[in-house]
Order: C-alpha cells, then sequence, then structure tokens
C-alpha cells in the first residue's frame, strides 16, 4: 500500500497524470505485482501437478476415489457405528471420525470441568489452594502432550494386572485390556422415559420464563433453579420407575483369557482422554483466571454496594462478564483439544489419522486423496469454529455500550 | 485520669506471625480449612511415597540394571543412555561439534535476553542470517570436517535443530504473510489468509504426514529430501501461519499515525515497514512470539510418529530395549524435566517481558 503522491494536486508538476510512467503509479503497480504473484503460483502449481501426475504414473497408482467402496480388510477396535472386515474404506473414515469426535467431546467436557475448577481454585485467598493450583498449571502446560499420553499409556495404564488377575470393584473390572463395565440394556418401555425428560425439559423452559416474568413484574424471586433440577431428574426417573424399570445389567464375565459381554472402556480412549484432559485443563484454567481478572473490581464493589448476596453477585456480575472474555480463547482450547486428539496415533487410538490416514492410506497408498479428506474434515471443523465466533463476537458487541 | 498518648498497643497475637498468617490464608472459614486440610492430607500421602521413590529409594550408580535393586527409581538407565538422549547416533568423537553449536546459540540467545548488552540488532541479524549456516556446516560436516548423514542425528539435539530451524525458518515467512494479511492488494491479502486459515486449521500429525507421504509426490524425478529435510519443511511452512499472526497482532497494536508519518516522510511501502514499522511492532509481540515458540519446542515432539528419532522418540525407543524394559516412567520423567526446564524458563522469560513492556493500566496491577 505504497502512498499515492501522484495523485495529490501539490505534487503533480503541471504534466497530467497520463504521463507518468506505469511503475511509478502504485494501483498499476499493485496489479501488476498481483498479476505476477498468481501467474507465479499457478506456474508453481502446474508444475508440481505434472510431477505429481508423472510419479503417480510411475508407481502404479490410479486417482481418484474409487478405492473408498473398496473392502477395508482389517479391525477397529473401538467403533461406534457397525463395522467389520468387509466393510469398506469409506466406513473406516466415518468409523474414525466418530472415534475423534468420542474422544473430543469426552475431552472437552472433562476439561471444561477441570480448567473452571483450577481456575477459580488459582483466584482462592486460600494460599494452598491457590499455589497447588498454580503449580499444576505450571507442570502440566510445559510439557509436551505426547509425552503425557505416553505416560498414562505405558507407564501407568500397562503396568495394570492381565485380566486374569482384573482389579475388581463394585462389578467393574480394570486390567491391562481396559476397564469393563456392566452395560445397561433398555428394553420395551423404556421409550416413555426420554419422552418424559423431553417434557421435563419444555416444562423447565416454561417455568424459567414464568419466573422471569413474574419477577419483572413483582420483584419476587422464584427458586426456579431447585424445580428445573427436579423436574430434569425427577420426572424421568418418577417415568422409569412406573413403567416398571424396563432396562437391565448385562455384565461382564471373565470367559477364556478375556472378559466377555457388558462395556469396554478400551486402555487407549482412556489414556488418550486423560492426558488431553489434563494438558487443556491447565490452559482452559489460564484462560478462566485471566477472564476473571479481567472483570473490573468495581464491578464486585457495586454489586456488594446494591446488597446482592456473594453468590448472586457471582452468577449475575462477574460469570457474565467473564465469559465474554473467556469463550474466545475457550473455543480455541476446544479447537486444540480436537486437532491434538490426532496424536491418537502414536498409541493406536483408533482416531481419524490413525484409521484412515494411517491403515487406509498404507494399505491403498491413496496419499493425495487420503490426506486431502483428513485434512478437510479438521479445517471444515475449524472454519465452523471461527465463523461461529465471528457470530459470537458480533454478538456481544452488541450488548456493549 | 491521663491525657497523654499511650504506647501503641502491639497487635492481638492470633493475626501476626506465622498464627497470623495461617488464620487468614490457610483456614479463614470453615471451606477454606475444609479444602486446606484435604490438599495437605493428599499432598502428604502422594509425595511421600514419591520422594521415596525418586531420591531415597533410588539407585544412582552402576552400569546395567543389575545395579537396580533399591526398588526405587533407576536412574541407572538415564545415565547409561544419556549420551545417546543428548546426541542421538551422531559419532561419539563428533559431539565437540553438536556441544559448540549449541554453546554458541546459547550465547547469542543470552546476548539477546539480557537487556543492557549493546548492538542487538546486530546480533539477531547475525543469529537468524549467519549463524544458520556456521550450525549447519558443524553439524553436517564439510569443508574438512567429517560428513554425518541426518539419520545419525537424534535426541536432545535433534529436538533443539527442529525448533531452532522452525523458528528461523517461519519467522521470515510469518513477516511477510502477516505483511500480506493487512496489504491493500485484493489476492494478495486473500491468498494470505487462505495460507494462513488453512494451516491453522489442521492438526500438526497431518501435515507432518503430508510432508513425509505426499511431498515426495511433488518433486520432479531424481530429486529426493531426506526425511529430517521433510520434516522441516512442514514445520516451517504450518509454523509460519501462527507467527504470521503473532506478526499481525505485533502490527496492529502500532498506532495509526506511525504509518501516516511515515508516508508523510515519503517512504515507499518496504521502507515504511522495515524502517518504521516492523521495529516497534517486533518489540512488541516478544512475549507473544516466545509463547509461540514453547508450543513449537513441545510440538517437535510430534516427529516421533514419521520416525524421526528426537529426545522424546529416542527415550521411547530406550524403553523398549530388552535391557532395560521396565523403566519407561524414569524416562518419561527425565523427558518430561527436560522439556519442563526449557518451556518453563522461556515462559519466565516472556512474562518478565511482558511486565517489561507493560505501560498500560490494569484494572489490578
Amino acid at each position: 500500500m505504497p502512498s499515492d503522491p501522484q495523485k495529490d494536486p501539490l505534487h503533480a508538476t503541471g504534466a497530467s497524470s497520463s504521463q507518468v510512467k506505469f511503475w511509478n503509479d502504485p494501483g498499476k503497480r499493485a496489479l501488476l505485482f498481483q498479476i505476477l504473484l498468481v501467474a507465479a503460483l499457478v506456474g508453481m502449481a502446474w508444475y508440481l501437478g505434472k510431477n505429481v501426475v508423472t510419479n503417480l504414473e510411475q508407481r502404479g497408482i490410479t486417482t481418484g476415489f474409487r478405492f473408498l467402496t473398496q473392502e477395508a480388510g482389517f479391525g477397529i477396535p473401538l467403533s461406534l457405528i457397525e463395522y467389520s472386515e468387509a466393510s469398506s474404506y469409506g466406513r473406516t473414515f466415518f468409523v474414525g471420525l466418530l472415534n475423534t469426535v468420542l474422544v473430543s467431546v469426552l475431552g472437552i467436557i472433562a476439561a471444561t470441568l477441570l480448567g473452571f475448577l483450577i481456575g477459580v481454585a488459582r483466584l482462592s485467598e486460600n494460599w494452598l489452594v491457590a499455589k497447588l493450583s498454580a503449580l499444576y498449571v505450571e507442570i502440566f502446560r510445559n510439557i509436551p502432550l505426547l509425552l503425557q499420553i505416553f505416560f498414562w499409556y505405558f507407564a501407568v495404564l500397562r503396568a495394570l494386572p492381565a485380566p486374569r488377575q482384573s482389579i475388581e470393584f463394585f462389578g467393574n473390572y480394570l486390567n491391562i485390556r481396559g476397564l469393563y463395565l456392566p452395560q445397561p440394556v433398555p428394553e420395551a418401555g423404556f421409550g416413555w422415559v426420554w419422552i418424559a425428560l423431553l417434557v421435563a425439559c419444555v416444562a423447565s423452559w416454561l417455568v424459567k420464563r414464568w419466573a422471569h416474568r413474574r419477577q419483572d413484574a413483582t420483584g419476587q424471586i422464584f427458586p426456579s433453579s431447585w424445580v428445573v433440577l427436579g423436574l430434569i431428574v425427577g420426572l424421568p426417573l418418577l417415568t422409569f420407575f412406573s413403567v416398571g424399570s424396563p432396562m437391565h445389567l448385562d455384565h461382564p464375565e471373565l470367559r477364556g483369557f478375556n472378559f466377555r459381554g457388558g462395556l469396554t472402556i478400551i486402555p487407549e480412549l482412556v489414556a488418550l482422554w486423560l492426558a488431553l484432559t489434563i494438558y487443556t485443563a491447565a490452559f482452559i484454567a489460564e484462560t478462566v483466571r485471566g477472564g476473571i481478572l479481567a472483570v473490573p473490581h468495581g464491578q464486585l464493589e457495586a454489586s456488594m454496594a446494591l446488597g446482592l448476596p456473594r453468590m448472586r453477585t457471582l452468577r449475575l456480575v462477574i460469570i457474565p462478564q467473564a465469559m465474554r472474555v473467556i469463550i474466545p480463547p475457550l473455543t480455541s482450547q476446544y479447537l486444540n483439544l480436537t486437532k491434538n486428539s490426532s496424536l491418537a496415533t502414536a498409541i493406536g487410538y483408533p482416531d481419524l489419522v490413525s484409521v484412515f490416514a494411517g491403515t487406509t492410506l498404507n494399505q491403498t497408498g491413496q496419499a493425495l486423496e487420503v490426506i486431502s479428506m483428513t485434512m478437510a474434515v479438521y479445517l471444515t471443523l475449524s472454519i465452523l469454529t471461527s465463523l461461529g465466533m465471528g457470530w459470537y463476537n458480533k454478538r456481544m458487541a452488541l450488548v456493549e455500550r | 485520669m491521663k491525657y497523654e498518648n499511650q504506647p501503641t498497643l502491639p497487635p492481638p497475637a492470633n493475626t501476626i506471625g506465622v498464627i497470623g498468617w495461617a488464620r487468614k490464608h490457610l483456614f479463614h472459614g470453615p471451606l477454606s480449612t475444609l479444602s486446606t486440610l484435604l490438599l495437605a492430607y493428599l499432598a502428604v500421602v502422594l509425595l511421600g511415597p514419591l520422594i521415596q521413590w525418586a531420591f531415597i529409594d533410588a539407585n544412582w550408580v552402576g552400569d546395567s540394571r543389575e545395579a537396580c535393586t533399591a526398588g526405587g527409581a533407576c536412574w541407572v538407565f538415564i545415565e547409561q543412555r544419556l549420551g545417546q538422549f543428548l546426541y542421538g547416533f551422531y559419532p561419539g568423537d563428533q559431539t565437540w561439534r553438536l556441544n559448540l553449536s549449541f554453546v554458541l546459540l546459547l550465547g547469542l540467545i543470552l546476548w539477546l535476553a539480557i537487556p543492557k548488552l549493546p548492538a542487538k540488532t546486530w546480533v539477531a541479524g547475525f543469529t537468524l542470517l549467519v549463524y544458520p549456516f556456521i550450525a549447519f556446516l558443524l553439524l553436517r560436516g564439510g569443508l574438512g570436517l567429517e560428513p554425518v548423514e541426518t539419520h545419525k542425528w537424534g535426541g536432545l539435539s535433534l529436538t533443539l535443530v527442529l525448533a531452532v530451524v522452525g523458528i528461523v525458518a517461519s519467522l521470515p515467512l510469518g513477516i511477510l504473510l502477516a505483511l500480506g494479511r493487512r496489504s491493500d492488494m485484493p489476492i494478495v491479502r486473500t491468498l494470505s489468509v487462505i495460507y494462513i486459515e488453512v494451516w491453522r486449521g489442521v492438526p500438526l500429525i497431518t501435515v507432518l504426514f503430508m510432508a513425509s507421504v505426499m511431498l515426495p509426490l511433488f518433486l520432479p524425478e531424481g530429486v529426493n529430501f531426506d526425511k529430517l529435510l521433510r520434516a522441516l519443511i512442514g514445520i516451517a511452512l504450518f509454523q509460519a501461519a501462527y507467527m504470521a499472526e503473532v506478526v499481525r497482532g505485533g502490527l496492529q497494536a502500532i498506532p495509526k499515525g506511525q504509518y501516516e508519518a511515515a508516508d508523510a516522510l515519503g517512504l515507499g511501502y518496504w521502507q515504511k515497514m522495515i524502517l518504521i514499522i516492523l521495529p516497534q511492532a517486533l518489540k512488541l509481540m516478544i512475549p507473544a512470539l516466545v509463547n509461540t515458540i514453547i508450543d513449537l519446542f513441545k510440538d517437535t515432539s510430534l516427529v516421533l510418529i514419521i520416525g524421526l528419532f528426537d529426545l522424546l522418540s529416542i527415550v521411547q525407543a530406550a524403553t523398549n530395549d530388552p535391557k532395560w524394559i521396565g523403566y519407561a516412567t524414569e524416562g518419561y520423567v527425565f523427558v518430561a524435566l527436560t522439556y519442563w526446564i526449557f518451556c518453563f524458563s522461556m515462559s519466565r522469560y516472556s512474562l518478565y517481558l511482558e511486565k517489561r513492556l507493560h505501560t498500560g493500566h490494569g484494572n489490578r496491577a
């Protein structure tokens, strides 16, 4: 963006602008530069493309997405959808994707809880609580995530006993192959519980709205939180028992060398989840601390001067203002966690990168297609997030004066 | 009746000294007391066995696993393999070259980090433009030095090579991208935005996979990069996008008046940027830059996935050695401590800089 003295009448030396050499005209120069840049990029793309075509021909790889319909022929230890060795390569993509989603969602929930707890604890007036939280953050933030995953997987979970010597607690079994839990199996009639939950949610929303209106009109406060909690927990529970407990537990049993039945949580998932949670929580804690510190002290004092009780000060004054600062970096932490879940491949948790960009890529050799599809998934996710953030920031900006 | 001032009484005994401090900071309410007791109990329960394992029951000297008899940590493992952990498979009589290049680097960085020392610009220029060639010559060999192939590089020195090259290569590219993103030229701006957002949107692993699997496809016949170079290209391209965002933050913090003043002086675009804007922006963005460098440093451990033997990878391989099987924890503790020392000291430095550069007025200073 060079300055534009030529268009300035003070600098014009009597000559009309048509006499200015075109390389001295910033507008034309910029245009020329951009044309050259595009030409260079197109040239480079053409050159690289030509290399790719020759290389692929030499290796006898045909490009295209036809391989997705071929039979995969390898097993995946954890799958949320139906999958067998006879399934297609296309299906491995979705199995991997869902496993990525699974560990990311679990990690996000746990890391948020732990992160908020530690972030708030770091601001505690209690010296020991504050110092230990600070210690937690400083330790786990400064150690590579991959190392933490290895630690949990190879040093902790690999040290668990073999299936025959499983640690048993309340019908659950823990051994080197994973954690075996009883699986709740719904029977006929369980649908009523879901309906009850839906009804409870709608009713809660109505109660909240009514309580809000009444407070606006009369100033009386209705304890809506307790009512909502009672509705959401109580109504489905009541329905469950009134239709005769339509659910039984499928207990894991030791048969031969391993457990059958029940719900199995593989150690790879546990190790990855633990490491992602602990690592990301350290960053979330810092975000939360920053957000709370960003609320001006006067807000707290003003709220106390108005006579608001401490909990209500927190809920109505501090948290809403802190959240405005916290949410954008929090979202980018969530995104980081999701991207970091790709480290799964190092311990063999079957996520998208491990299954699709790992095994499928090695078996088919379709590097271009597989890597592009994998990258596209993460890219879509991050573009969606940044669009959502843009929308959120705009909405928040409107609230401000 | 006495009317003269009495001497001030001392404060009540339970509000001063250790007791007063403890009452104020540890036991100032039921919740606080409860959490103090709970945490203190946990700390004692966890810390005791940890100290027992790491120090009291540990074995420090010996030359094989037979020396580890005390039941605690077997630091003999680390001691025996330390040379490999630091230098990889670099020939033993040539390790002085690694030492020399890193001591040189450390000297340069210290020179840049200590505020009082003069001629920062020249030293920075030397570090970014001349030092890489010296280091390359020392590490790779040539000009009378015995050549050492890159597949023999490993351990902590490889980690440092990855980090340093990643920084040095990505910074100029990042500056160009940041300038491009703030450019008036629509095509340049769009291309920069696409580049930055694409690289920031994907995990480093897929980038490394791409560098190791896809990059060879893009090269003409007969041209072949070695594994380390491919990883370095991947890391540098990836890191450039993050650097660009850091630089953009610095550029945005420069008041508009500076741009206008440079324009008013009749400086061209590059003169304006190099002489006026970037020197100010670079100074402002050092803390953010250090944070990005910390992330990069930790991320270099990912090269394990494509089969390079960096610090983590070489320790991981050593823990699978039948001679030392079962001592994975010791290995991980060693690696964690090494990374931690590097990252923690960098983050402290960044914090110190933030304080030094801080001129605004926070809510609670």
